[in-house]
């Protein structure tokens, strides 16, 4: 593929940016912020620059991008690249910090659901051009996430990848219990688990408390047909009664013997490496991790266990820094690594993701990897709202409800209305600090 | 040279000297050519000073009188405004209908549980373990290796290891109960009380020896003499831990309370990585929620004010232990101080 078609990409890129220019300068007054170093040109050519780059990807994903990063100083001799890798939650609470103190990155990659916030904290800067530059629209994304890219009508990232929980099962556990297909809905599922325990596996689906519970928390809430937020981020809904339903059923599962209590944190992921849990529901991203463990394994949608088909995803998306901003050349450069990052996004199928780009998923990228069957099912991937501040609001309440529901400290009613009750109060805070 | 190097306007026990020879009094006699005057002037210790003071202003005072003015404003330092409220952050957490009230006092209370758990068996197991150590026996450096071990191991490495440990269904720990014959069913993480046994255990595993060394070194610096006087005079092994290991380590035991006393009420990442604050939020320490309301959800004056009524606790505490050492020092030996 193709070092001539990014070339002709890219001419054909700067001629239309040449003659767009004059016209995109007069129309790109984005009403979020600052425009990022002038109009993309297309192309860098200016003096050497270096880059700050900073990124999360701690785990199976990671060696993967080091090596698109590589790949694309190989192929810009005038641009360098210095990757900074730091855990996601370090990531969010440093990049405000960083930027503000004009340390931080020039380009990065975040997740969707934090965009808003980073954009309300003045952290990230529009990238409306690059997506008319690269000739990015609607067509080419699920809705859903090239939706969330905008915050008070400016776009400020370029999605790289859509990610979402799947359901992992042990194939060995599956042809010992005579179990030939992957449950798909909630009798099917619980069928699976009585024949997993029937079978001889004691535990066959580790109920977690922590991390990736609220995860599956939101995909039940969204299969019930229910919604965890109001749109405006004004209020917190995941204690209705959908959401009561979901947490509940989570519990069940303890109830009914098929995860045992209390279980600590990350010990579900665990067991499942070790072959002693025969179904987990966690992240496409630990694809590449599971596959290092030896263990047999295959991964399919999560089921439906309520009404919809619905599952929680998110997506890692290029942003701009505004301290990229003040430098036009900068910029620029960052602009070039965004875009050849979002043309090549079919290596990152590598890493276990799902290219964004509708092209790029086309293209055959996914033919026989793990994560394909969960990629054909792309259209019920549900995203949370672009709210600011919305991230932390659901660490302190939701978070804290479900471990608490898992856990059966308190009736899962109890736990939701308690935490609902005060993510409602700091969002109406957020709404109150954020304007508008 | 002068016979007399003046110690600045201290006067030295025991000398002869029957007065102190005054700055004054050095000034007039020792100043000669060639030698720079001795006499100290007013700023000389204001400039040994110096570099701490400057260090202190940067670092301690200013962030404090800073952190004051942010705790009286509704702050978030990536927003332009940041307007003023004056005592409502501290008002709030005192209003139980607050957002933010609640789980601050839930957090003070897992500190407070931690610190009054903690505190005492890092006082005593130390002590023990330094007096073993201060004993002559094969290995013995080999032994004090072991027990400070841990001390040198940071948080994360610790807090990592003891939560896949003490897993209650893939750990080691109940694994190895199981072995024994003793219950191996119990949540270490994720239950309570069992949540604080993991918690005090571990840090207390982790941070023994650091006391075990000072008291380690205060022990090597009780003269043997008054060892084998008590020895001479019948006292017992108790009686000479009583009436003169006791006596001798007083001073230090001072230090060492206040120390672990803080230590154990600035405690975070231990939860923070073995339990991460569960069940629930039971077990996210002040430091936890400080934490977590101000980096996290940037609620920085909220986060502010609570860490000023945890500091004003935290004086009260200090306080009260100063008071009562003071109080115990005045008591027994007086005269302690002959050969």
């Amino acid at each position: 593929m193709g070092k001539r078609l990014r070339f002709t990409r890219f001419m054909q890129g700067a001629a239309i940016a040449a003659v767009g220019a004059l016209a995109l300068a007069g129309c790109s007054g984005q009403p979020g912020g600052e425009t990022a170093g002038g109009d993309f040109t297309g192309e860098y050519d200016g003096p050497e620059v270096t880059l700050q780059y900073w990124n999360g990807f701690t785990g199976g994903d990671g060696p993967f991008m080091e090596q698109m990063v590589d790949e694309f100083m190989a192929e810009h001799e005038n641009i360098k690249i210095e990757s900074t890798t730091q855990e996601w939650s370090d990531f969010y609470q440093k990049l405000p910090a960083a930027v503000t103190a004009g340390e931080g990155p020039d380009v990065g990659v975040m997740h969707l659901d934090q965009l808003a916030t980073m954009a309300a904290r003045n952290v990230i800067v529009p990238v409306d051009d690059l997506a008319d530059e690269l000739e990015l629209s609607a067509d080419d994304f699920t809705e859903e996430v090239w939706d969330a890219g905008v915050y008070h009508d400016a776009r400020y990232g370029i999605p790289l990848d859509v990610h979402s929980l799947a359901m992992y099962y042990n194939t060995d556990h599956f042809a010992a219990a005579g179990i030939t297909e992957p449950p798909t809905d909630a009798a099917s599922f619980a069928d699976a688990l009585a024949k997993l325990k029937a079978a001889g596996f004691e535990n066959p689906f580790w109920m977690p408390a922590l991390w990736p519970a609220h995860l599956m928390d939101l995909s039940l809430i969204w299969q019930n047909g229910g919604e965890p937020y109001s749109e405006d981020g004004a209020e917190a809904t995941f204690d209705s009664p959908e959401g009561v339903e979901a947490l509940t059923w989570m519990r069940s599962m303890v109830d009914e013997g098929y995860s045992p209590a209390d279980v600590a944190a990350d010990s579900q992921y665990v067991a499942f490496k070790n072959g002693e849990t025969s179904i987990t529901w966690d992240g496409i991203w630990q694809i590449n991790d599971l596959t290092e463990s030896g263990i047999p394994f295959a991964a399919a949608p999560v089921p439906t266990i309520g009404s919809d088909s619905a599952v929680w995803a998110n997506s890692h998306n290029f942003f701009l820094a505004r301290q990229a901003a003040a430098d036009a050349n900068k910029a620029n450069a960052a602009k070039v690594f965004i875009a050849w990052m979002s043309e090549n996004s079919g290596e990152w199928a590598k890493a276990g993701m799902i290219p964004a780009r509708e092209s790029v998923r086309d293209s055959g990228v996914l033919d026989g990897t793990v994560q394909q069957p969960i990629a054909e099912q792309i259209g019920s991937m549900r995203f949370l709202p672009a709210v600011p501040g919305l991230g932390a609001v659901q660490a302190e309440t939701l978070e804290v409800a479900v471990a608490d529901g898992v856990l059966g400290k308190a009736p899962t009613e109890e736990a939701l209305t308690r935490e609902a009750d005060r993510a409602t109060q700091l969002m109406e805070e957020n709404l109150e600090k954020f304007g508008e | 040279m002068s016979s007399q190097t003046p110690v600045g306007s201290e006067t030295r026990v025991g000398a002869s000297v029957v007065e102190a020879p005054t700055a004054a009094s050095v000034a007039r006699s020792s100043h000669r050519p060639g030698q720079s005057p001795t006499r100290p002037k007013r700023f000389t210790p204001w400039l040994f000073l110096l570099p701490y003071l400057l260090l202190f202003t940067v670092f301690v005072i200013v962030p404090s009188v800073f952190g004051i003015w942010i705790s009286l404003h509704e702050w978030d330092y990536t927003l332009p405004n940041k307007p003023f409220v004056g005592a409502e952050n501290y008002t709030d957490l005192f209003d139980p209908g607050s957002v933010n009230a609640g789980s601050f006092w839930t957090s003070m209370r897992a500190t407070g549980i931690f610190t009054l758990f903690s505190v005492p068996l890092l006082l005593v197991l130390p002590l023990l373990v330094a007096l073993l150590m201060n004993r002559r026996f094969p290995g013995r450096n080999f032994f004090r290796a072991v027990y400070f071990a841990p001390y040198v191991l940071g948080v994360a490495v610790v807090g990592l290891m003891w939560r896949y440990l003490l897993d209650n269904n893939i750990g080691l720990v109940n694994f190895y109960l199981g072995v024994f014959g003793l219950p191996d069913e119990t949540a270490w993480t994720t239950s309570l009380p069992a949540a604080w046994v993991a918690l005090v255990g571990v840090t207390v595993w982790w941070t023994l020896g650091f006391n075990s060394v000072i008291y380690l070194a205060a022990l090597q610096d009780i003269p043997a003499e008054l060892y084998e006087a008590a020895a001479v005079d019948g006292a017992n092994s108790w009686q000479q831990f009583r009436h003169v290991t006791l006596p001798g380590l007083r001073p230090i035991l001072t230090f060492v309370t206040i120390n672990t006393l803080i230590a154990s009420a600035n405690m975070f990442g231990q939860s923070y990585i073995i339990t991460q604050g569960a069940p629930g939020r039971e077990t996210r320490t002040a430091i936890y929620q400080i934490a977590e309301t101000g980096l996290r959800n940037f609620q920085m004056g909220d986060a502010a004010a609570m860490s000023y009524v945890l500091t004003l606790f935290l004086m009260m505490i200090s306080v009260i232990v100063f008071w009562l050492f003071r109080e115990k020092k005045e008591k027994p030996l007086t005269s302690g101080g002959t050969k």
